[in-house]
């Protein structure tokens, strides 16, 4: 059996865990407790370490989804989460512009661990409030190459996109490492 | 030699008995299968411990028990080779780094640490001398031996009970086809997560120790703990390549690409 994982990250609630539950055949494991601190309670639980999800590709290949702790002081499971990881998803909550220069950050973070491709998501796009792409394009400090795509973690269609546009991503990186062989 | 023999006939604890009602000085060498032990003892207290070729050094233990950083620590290994333990403890407190508590704490730690890990040894020889004492330029500490025996007797139990579970660490585990109900309320802590993402047929429960600094003890009560929780299955290993970080469990670049191919198709029919 042959396993490969994507790691979707992001700041803190901004849908990562949804995002794995959308589309993991199993129940995804995670390990959310009761959020302790006050500037910190914009939802009930966090996740404290990382969940993970499966989806199970043929009898020989397995791909995992992990999803990083949101909270910053949890940012030590980064590096350990990032190893061997075929590429990466950034998740952002387009409602709540406080978290964009962390998503940019926490993006940074990553790229410097592995740098392998990876893909933004701007997350409850359907949501009151949620800033225009583009406009979030910019005050992300997104370069134009990078894929930057609308996502609400609940749909599992628009899930299955974000995955499939980070894998055509790591298709074409492939490609520009691989000079195409003679016809 | 005042004592020796085979760890068969009396068990480490009971020989921890034996130094403690009798308030004998001093050293208790224990030949392991893989390891060698020096354990010190000073009118039946531990006063120092040492495992194998294991750097025992002051500064060592002070950066094991997080006392000082990474960086600290090469920069007195490197200055303060010369010094003896006893030397270095001094200037440490002297400089206002740490207090001579943070370093009798900090070896307390390390010999406690070390002997639990001798207690998990069941098979070896043991010789007791008493003419050695704790070795020149180290610092000696008094450790009580009556919790240290009922703690170890204990942690025998739990390690004979661990062995039964998981009777080769030359297994590999893989993740429940069929997790329980459950799972989803399941709460890992770090050492959990950490074995977790090395979850995969190829991989030896050894291995995964191995990568993740863990014990033999702990790599076993972690893997015990995810068999109890039903997310993890023992198997035989799938062979292959040992422990790896890669991206792509091929090297070739036409079954890597085919590889995101099938994940690209198995995607578009969930």
């Amino acid at each position: 059996m042959q396993t490969v994982k994507i790691v979707v990250t992001g700041p803190f609630n901004a849908g990562k865990t949804e995002f794995i539950r959308s589309v993991s055949e199993i129940d995804v494991v995670s390990t959310e407790r009761k959020i302790s601190l006050e500037e910190e309670k914009v939802k009930e639980t966090t996740t404290v370490a990382m969940d993970f999800g499966r989806i199970t590709v043929d009898e020989d290949l397995v791909l995992y989804l992990f999803g990083t702790p949101g909270q910053k002081r949890f940012d030590f499971m980064w590096e350990i989460l990032s190893e061997g990881m075929l590429g990466f998803i950034v998740m952002v909550d387009s409602t709540r512009s406080e978290t964009f220069r962390e998503a940019r950050s926490i993006l940074e973070t990553f790229h410097a661990y592995a740098p392998t491709p990876y893909v933004v998501a701007a997350n409850k796009q359907d949501k009151e409030g949620a800033w225009d792409i583009e406009d979030m394009r910019l005050a992300l400090r997104l370069d134009p190459t990078v894929k930057f795509l609308p996502c609400s973690a609940n749909s599992k269609e628009k899930v299955k996109s974000v995955l499939l546009e980070l894998l055509y991503s790591i298709l074409a990186e492939m490609d520009k490492n691989q000079p195409g062989k003679p016809g | 030699m005042a004592l020796k023999g085979n760890l068969r006939d009396f068990t480490f604890s009971q020989l921890l008995n034996l130094i403690n009602l009798a308030a004998k000085t001093g050293t208790l060498v224990i030949e392991g299968s893989s390891d060698i032990a020096r354990v010190f003892f000073r009118d039946g207290k531990l006063s120092y411990a040492q495992i194998g070729a294991e750097d025992s050094g002051l500064a060592a233990i002070l950066q094991r028990t997080n006392r000082i950083s990474t960086s600290q620590y090469r920069i007195l290994a490197e200055r303060a080779r010369m010094m003896s333990d006893k030397e270095l403890g001094l200037l440490l407190i002297n400089a206002g780094y740490l207090s001579q508590q943070d370093i009798l704490d900090s070896l307390t730690q390390y010999i406690v640490e070390v002997v639990r890990q001798v207690f998990t040894w069941v098979e070896g020889f043991f010789h007791f001398e008493t003419d050695e004492i704790t070795p020149g330029g180290k610092i000696p500490v008094r450790i009580d031996l009556e919790n240290l025996i009922i703690e170890g007797t204990r942690q025998l139990q739990e390690w004979e009970m661990l062995q039964e579970e998981i009777p080769s660490l030359d297994m590999a585990l893989k993740f429940t086809d069929r997790p329980g109900a459950n799972i989803s309320n399941m709460n890992l802590n770090v050492e959990e997560w950490r074995v977790v993402s090395f979850v995969n047929p190829q991989n030896t429960i050894r291995q995964i120790g191995q990568a993740t600094h863990l014990s033999d003890i702990d790599i076993r009560r972690v893997v015990y703990s995810l068999l109890q929780a039903g997310l993890v299955e023992i198997i035989r290993p799938g062979g292959g390549p040992v422990i790896t970080n890669r991206m792509f469990p091929t090297e070739n670049p036409d079954e890597q690409k085919s590889l995101v191919n099938r994940l690209i198709d198995r995607i578009r029919t969930i």
